[in-house]
């Protein structure tokens, strides 16, 4: 009776403990990828391509983009921001949801969503839009084409996508992360 | 002629920086235009056209003509043509070489023939040179389609030693706002009969004198 009572006041422990009870002390290699994961795709800002790096060739993103060095080719980012930092220069054309320019791009640019051109900035090229701001100070030559976009159907979700785009546009990111989640890249790149 | 008054300006070694300074100080003023009337009420049943607007890329001017359905063509051509008569030599004798007249009308005014169906020159034909001037004003018309309208603007203060230089705005079909962007001086005045034999291979010319000395000069390809 006596070791039956202390058994229901304190139930046995299991023999071998759970590793998500105690992830760190059990398996602390699981507990560092499963914090870089959740880095990789919550907490850090943009891919950001460095102002000392050159690619010749196609850029093609999932997610959004900035690029401070110098690219001739073509980049894509459908359904995503490109953001061309005030160093970069692009020799190519130009395929994303949301374009903000501070440096300078030659081609032509299709921004289904809106494009930003900056002070100082230079574009030289056809763009087609459903929005555009230009400040005072920028240089732009070229044509513009505005695409009314298409009424969405009544109880359709904003995609996430969408819905980041009418949020104030963020400053460049603290800590660059060099074309880590920008795939594929084809082409040369140049340091 | 440009050069000439950058020599004592030191701090404004082009006309482009020039203006660029002085727009961000100045405020603009504004004012009716029967020349835009008149341009604006010839397209307006119409959409999906092209204008060439030759004073360069603003907000106010893209927002308007986009909103009317049509595309816009922007481009600074007083930035262009610093680009190509600037440098070595001479500003106004390098407005005669032919290589550079060449670069400058294809930088300016490299579309096909009878593609456009509007162009909103400004004041900007004033401050070429003569020779200079004669191949724009013909090249344009060669790049406008037959019955579409040209609207230009030219300083009429005769006595003037400089005219000022604006960034001209729409603010509506019938008016504007002019951003000052410095002083500058024409290459020629214009009087109305000099007009008429600028655009001698147009249609018809149409002039309207304001009191604010700039003659508003509306052209009939």
């Amino acid at each position: 009776m006596w070791n039956k009572k202390k058994e229901e006041e304190y139930p046995p422990k299991p023999t071998a403990t759970p590793a998500a009870a105690n992830p760190i002390r059990e398996n602390p290699s699981m507990s560092t990828a499963a914090v870089t994961t959740h880095h990789t795709s919550e907490t850090r800002g943009p891919a950001v391509i460095g102002k000392s790096v050159m690619i010749k060739g196609q850029i093609f993103s999932r997610e959004d983009l900035t690029i401070d060095g110098e690219i001739d080719g073509s980049v894509e980012l459908h359904e995503h921001r490109l953001t061309v930092g005030p160093n970069g220069k692009l020799q190519a054309g130009v395929k994303a949801r949301e374009v903000v320019v501070l440096g300078t791009i030659h081609g032509n640019v299709d921004a289904s969503d809106k494009i930003d051109i900056r002070k100082d900035a230079k574009l030289v090229g056809d763009i087609k839009t459903a929005r555009i701001v230009i400040e005072d100070g920028a240089f732009f030559k070229g044509s513009i084409d505005i695409i009314r976009p298409e009424a969405k159907p009544a109880g359709v979700p904003v995609p996430k996508a969408a819905a980041a785009a009418s949020a104030p546009v963020p400053a460049p990111a603290p800590a660059p992360n060099v074309a880590s989640a920008v795939a594929p890249i084809a082409g040369e790149l140049k340091y | 002629m440009l050069r000439d008054r950058w020599k004592t300006d030191t701090a404004a070694p082009s006309l482009h920086s020039a203006g660029k300074r002085a727009g961000s100080l100045a405020q603009p003023q504004s004012r009716a235009s029967n020349g835009l009337d008149q341009f604006f009420s010839s397209i307006k049943d119409e959409t999906s056209l092209s204008i060439l607007d030759l004073a360069g890329a603003s907000q106010d001017n893209i927002t308007f003509i986009t909103s009317l359905g049509h595309r816009i063509y922007s481009n600074d051509i007083l930035r262009t043509l610093e680009e190509a008569f600037g440098g070595n030599g001479d500003f106004v004798q390098n407005q005669s070489d032919p290589e550079r007249v060449a670069f400058f009308l294809k930088e300016s005014l490299n579309f096909p023939d009878q593609s456009l169906d509007g162009a909103l020159v400004w004041d900007t034909l004033q401050f070429l040179s003569p020779s200079l001037l004669q191949q724009t004003v013909d090249r344009l018309c060669q790049i406008l389609r037959p019955a579409s309208y040209l609207l230009a603007f030219f300083h009429a203060e005769e006595k003037a030693v400089s005219a000022p230089l604006y960034s001209y705005r729409i603010a509506g079909p019938r008016s504007m706002s002019l951003l000052p962007r410095g002083q500058e001086r024409p290459a020629r005045y214009f009087n109305n009969r000099s007009l008429e034999k600028l655009f001698q291979n147009f249609d018809s010319v149409k002039f309207f004198l304001t009191r604010d000395h700039l003659r508003e000069v509306i052209v009939r390809r």
